[in-house]
């Protein structure tokens, strides 16, 4: 099973595995900011499952880190600028950089002052945007936590102009930018970062019509694609997002990983495999389900539960949307080398 | 037949006893503990342990004042009838001989008052040492809590139960759960009897591991190993995941249910138990079969009502 899955692995576009990876292929995400901004605590809360209380320890970061992200379905590759560093000097190869970049993310602490940040970040957008004007822009407008309901959506609504003015002023060119409040002590962040890999993530629209038609056919009311390692989800369905129906769901894979490596670890030191799943049953007379798709990804999905046990149809539901989901990835490989 | 128990829960002022016991008794999440204020004289906190026990949490403020007053005027009153006595440390405090020169008279008091007490020690907020410098930081603060134990018992005579337990504890991690654990082990009655069925339940189960959970804390009341596991520390670590995820349903106005997580290797079950408690079952077979682990667990439930009711 595992050999078939790594066979498919290398044909998949955002691929599975490093040594067939082609380098270039692989979607570059810069993460940009000040100082102190929490440039280094995103990533490693995100990709490596530090919890957010440890990132007090954290050092600054005085060098450019180069981290590539290979366990994870995404092929990240995020570049960290320390906040006191120019990126756009020309020892540090600026076209080379920003040309692979797919998505630029500049993170903005929004308990300090705000003035000096956003000057910056027009000025990198702005120079990015001339090398490279198919990246996607996004503001993380950080550490929201600190800030009032009020005082958060008043921040970004100020950045969103100033930024938006200022870009016009200097090129002339509405630029594109998205804006997320993000919080590394809640789930805003991976919600954040999920958006931001959609936008990436080009079968998208196929997956979430998938993902439909998983939903209509098996009774489920909601139901999310996700990397297990970042717990970002790389598609859900055309239903809208409840928050707090994303945050259970994520809380949901910390369960099965967890308790998988108490009691269910291989001697390779996987806890995650092909049999991985979980049910979770509420006593508001709903169940979750968690179903491994392939090495990196899984289904989560949520239904309401009328006594009946389906178990069978779910089983065999699963069955075709998981072949669907290796052909999606299939198919759109074949069109890229054409 | 409802029994009360009365546990003291002192230390210094700002060392975290408020803090952990909202955790534990009253679903507060780690990060809402930044909001409580000072507890000012004692505050009285009944739980409902086990359905039927009822603790008597006196949380005692820490502040110097406060504590002269209950080793002076309050002496009788506080420590009076109590059956445990949890004391905390900050294991950063910058005076750490008077906390324990504090802690010496208030066990002093406490041996005079209710000699047969149990008495249990924290090293709390461990968290803000360094990982690879804690068990060598613990190691010497638990010497030198024992030391100052022995000086105040060694003046009453043989009293063994003053040479108390120490744990580090933080509210950030498990090991907050491991401590709680221990001492409630101490308070439930008939944990043998629990045990040894658990350990029949879980033979015919063909089961590696059975695991009684407290209903409304998820500390683990009681357990049965069947074959050995190599992590000593996944009790109060499952605690910590469950009821993580159950304040996450809470949140969602629901309720946890059952939970079943399955991969090649292992199946565990998480079900509602007795009126007061959650079980845990772990099967080292990926495809066992759900309906008769429930069915199962149906069955053994009466039984395990019933030793609950005798309490």
């Amino acid at each position: 099973m595992d050999s078939d899955l790594d066979d498919d692995g290398d044909d998949l576009r955002y691929g599975i595995d490093e040594e067939y990876d082609y380098p270039d292929s692989r979607p570059t995400v810069i993460l940009m900011g000040h100082k102190r901004s929490g440039k280094t605590s995103i990533r490693k809360v995100v990709f490596q499952k530090m919890s957010p209380n440890e990132t007090m320890f954290v050092e600054s970061t005085a060098r450019i880190t180069r981290d590539t992200i290979c366990s994870s379905f995404i092929n990240f590759e995020t570049i960290e600028f320390p906040g006191q560093m120019c990126p756009f000097d020309d020892s540090l190869d600026p076209i080379g950089i920003f040309q692979k970049c797919e998505a630029l993310l500049f993170i903005i602490d929004a308990q300090a002052e705000l003035q000096e940040p956003i000057a910056t970040l027009v000025e990198y957008f702005c120079r990015a945007y001339k090398i490279n004007p198919n990246i996607k822009f996004e503001v993380f407008v950080h550490k929201a936590d600190g800030l009032t309901e009020e005082a958060r959506v008043e921040t970004k609504f100020n950045i969103y102009h100033q930024v938006k003015e200022t870009i016009k002023d200097q090129i002339e060119v509405d630029l594109q930018v998205t804006y997320h409040l993000t919080s590394i002590y809640d789930h805003s962040i991976f919600e954040a970062f999920s958006k931001v890999v959609q936008n990436l993530v080009k079968q998208l629209p196929t997956l979430e019509r998938l993902l439909d038609v998983f939903n209509q056919s098996s009774k489920v009311t909601k139901s999310f694609l996700f990397d297990i390692l970042s717990k970002i989800y790389i598609a859900t369905d055309s239903e809208p997002v409840e928050m707090n129906i994303y945050e259970l769901c994520c809380d949901m894979i910390d369960v099965t990983l967890d308790l998988s490596s108490i009691y269910g670890v291989g001697e390779n030191g996987a806890n995650y495999d092909e049999n991985s799943q979980a049910i979770i049953r509420l006593k508001s007379e709903q169940v979750m389900y968690l179903r491994q798709v392939n090495k990196h990804l899984a289904l989560v999905f949520i239904m309401k539960e009328d006594g009946n046990e389906k178990v069978g149809f779910i089983d065999h539901n699963f069955g075709v949307f998981k072949q669907g989901i290796e052909q999606v990835f299939r198919v759109k490989n074949r069109g890229l080398h054409f | 037949m409802s029994s009360k128990r009365k546990v003291l829960l002192m230390g210094k002022s700002g060392s975290g006893k408020t803090s952990m016991r909202s955790i534990i008794f009253a679903n507060y999440i780690a990060r809402d503990c930044s909001r409580l204020g000072p507890t000012i004289e004692v505050e009285h906190a009944h739980v409902r342990f086990l359905g039927n026990m009822v603790l008597h949490l006196w949380d005692c403020g820490g502040q110097e004042s406060f504590m002269e007053n209950f080793l002076m005027s309050q002496k009788d009153q506080i420590f009076k009838n109590v059956q445990v006595l949890i004391y905390v440390f900050d294991v950063e405090s910058r005076e750490f001989e008077k906390d324990l020169r504090y802690y010496q008279s208030c066990l002093e008091a406490l041996l005079q008052n209710s000699p047969n007490a149990q008495v249990f020690c924290l090293i709390h907020k461990m968290d803000l040492i360094e990982e690879d410098k804690r068990d060598e930081t613990f190691k010497k603060r638990e010497a030198d809590v024992l030391r100052y134990s022995e000086l105040a018992a060694t003046p009453l005579g043989e009293r063994s139960n003053a040479v108390c337990q120490c744990f580090k504890s933080s509210i950030w991690d498990e090991t907050l759960y491991k401590a709680w654990s221990a001492i409630v082990y101490h308070l439930v009655p008939n944990v043998n009897t629990m045990e040894d069925k658990l350990a029949k339940f879980g033979n015919v189960l063909e089961a590696t591991e059975v695991i009684l959970f407290e209903r409304a804390t998820f500390l683990v009341i009681a357990h049965a190993v069947l074959s050995p596991h190599k992590d000593p520390h996944r009790f109060e670590k499952v605690s910590n995941i469950i009821k993580q995820f159950k304040l996450s349903c809470l949140k969602m106005g629901s309720k946890l249910d059952s939970i079943q997580v399955r991969n090649s290797r292992f199946t565990a079950f998480i079900d509602t138990f007795t009126q007061n408690t959650y079980v845990m079952i772990v099967v080292p077979d990926g495809k066992v079969s759900a309906p008769m682990i429930t069915m199962n667990v149906k069955n053994a439930r009466k039984v395990f009502e019933a030793i609950e009711t005798k309490q």
